[in-house]
């Protein structure tokens, strides 16, 4: 599931050339910003038909943050 | 749950007017830098919008369009009966617009006439509340008239919503017929998420006063407005929409019977263009059925679907089609409704 995840993500946001790590502070990143977070939003959608609200959204900071929402959400 | 089924009724003419005043995104750029215009306009889909100038009023691009309509179709107007009028964005708080355009439009003194106010859901709202009235009714012929001057609404300098709206009017005459067979409609409504697409002074829970004009920064982004400008939480939108609206197609299958991908053609309130290809694209539909008219008229709330049909489907619905309306937005409200189009006229589009 983490490939998965990551391969979406990098996707949604365009990141080609360099790798992202479950730490990074997805919000620094030079790619996201509220045009990133509709693509992430059809990422999640398409990839593991989940929808996280902005309320909930807003709590995440990392990477991997998303990552545990999204295996939280499979898991149920 | 709100499943509905009509014999009978159904569109036999359409036009549009639209404002002449042409904004192109790529040159909005008095409150935002050019790459910043550029990249929106990529993302949206929206190339182009209508602003009414300034004294022109929803209720004139749909009186344009509803003189356009009667004129090409031969109408006479003393067979109109019903007269709805479908707006957020009306002449008065009050009298109802739908009343003064009766006069304005010559119709007898005993037309039935009211507004309609929810938003992007409204037009396929209106059809259902019209099909009903004329089923179970001996009128003759209702004219349902849409506009909104959405470029009032919303903040210049809110990057959020500032390239996404525009203006425009239409209307529609509605009867009854054999050849508009069943209808089915399904009908929503969440106001748990009021907050999500909002106006929130003016009204008269939070009236209009010297504190809600004034224009603040609102968010770590630089984006201002005041309590007067609409707002827009565009990512939840997204989300609601993408867990809403399929299964609300679905239940529509499962009332009417209907395999919606036979259906010819996929009308879809258009919001922007990358939410309605991830939707055409989830529910696998072929893009040559689902027109758009985002490009050239952005984001005109309930008036997008039918102008929709207007500017891209003229000439098509004269022989026997099928169509699926389905339209979401500000409440939270949607619907979603499966139609027959036959020997539908639709007009050229006029400009004020």
């Amino acid at each position: 599931m983490k490939e998965r995840f990551l391969a979406s993500f990098k996707e949604a946001l365009q990141i080609e050339d360099w790798e992202i790590g479950l730490e990074d502070v997805f919000r620094d990143y030079e790619e996201w910003d509220s045009l990133g977070r509709l693509s992430l939003i059809a990422a999640l959608d398409e990839e593991f038909n989940l929808q996280i609200e902005d309320k909930e959204f807003e709590k995440l900071v990392t990477v991997g943050d998303i990552l545990t929402t999204v295996e939280n959400t499979a898991a149920k | 749950m709100a499943l509905l089924k009509f014999n009978n009724a159904g569109i036999s003419g359409m036009a549009a007017c639209v404002p002449a005043n042409t904004i192109h995104n790529y040159n909005y750029t008095e409150n935002f830098s050019a790459e910043e215009a550029k990249e929106v306009t990529d993302k949206t889909g929206i190339l182009e919008r209508r602003f009414a100038l300034p004294g022109i009023t929803a209720s004139d691009l749909c009186y344009a369009a509803a003189e356009k309509l009667l004129s090409d179709l031969n109408i006479d107007k003393s067979e109109i009966d019903l007269l709805v009028f479908v707006s957020q964005t009306p002449d008065y708080r009050m009298p109802a617009t739908s009343v003064l355009l009766q006069n304005r439009l010559g119709l007898s003194m005993q037309t039935m006439a009211f507004d309609i106010s929810l938003g992007c859901s409204a037009f396929v709202y209106a059809l259902s509340v019209v099909y009903s009235i004329m089923e179970k009714s001996g009128l003759r012929k209702a004219l349902l008239l849409d506009g909104e001057t959405r470029s009032r609404v919303y903040s210049p300098k809110d990057r959020k919503t500032a390239f996404l709206f525009g203006d425009g009017g239409v209307a529609a005459i509605i009867e009854k017929g054999d050849r508009f067979g069943e209808s089915f409609f399904s009908l929503n409504s969440d106001g748990s998420r009021e907050d999500l697409i909002k106006i929130k002074a003016g009204g008269y829970r939070y009236p209009s006063s010297v504190e809600t004009l004034v224009e603040k920064v609102v968010d770590e982004h630089g984006n201002i407005r005041s309590e007067e400008h609409g707002y827009m939480e565009g990512a939840d939108v997204f989300n609601f929409v993408l867990r809403e609206i399929p299964p609300d197609i679905k239940r529509l299958e499962a009332f009417s019977g209907i395999n919606f991908q036979e259906l010819d053609y996929f009308l879809f309130h258009q919001a922007n263009d990358y939410m309605n290809g991830y939707l055409a694209k989830k529910l696998k539909l072929p893009a040559d059925k689902v027109p758009s008219s985002i490009a050239k008229f952005g984001n005109t709330s309930s008036v997008s679907i039918p102008l929709t049909i207007v500017s891209q489907l003229q000439g098509k619905l004269t022989e026997h089609r099928t169509a699926m309306l389905c339209a979401f937005g500000v409440g939270m409200s949607w619907a979603t409704a499966f139609l027959h189009f036959n020997q539908c006229q639709i007009s050229d589009i006029v400009e004020l």
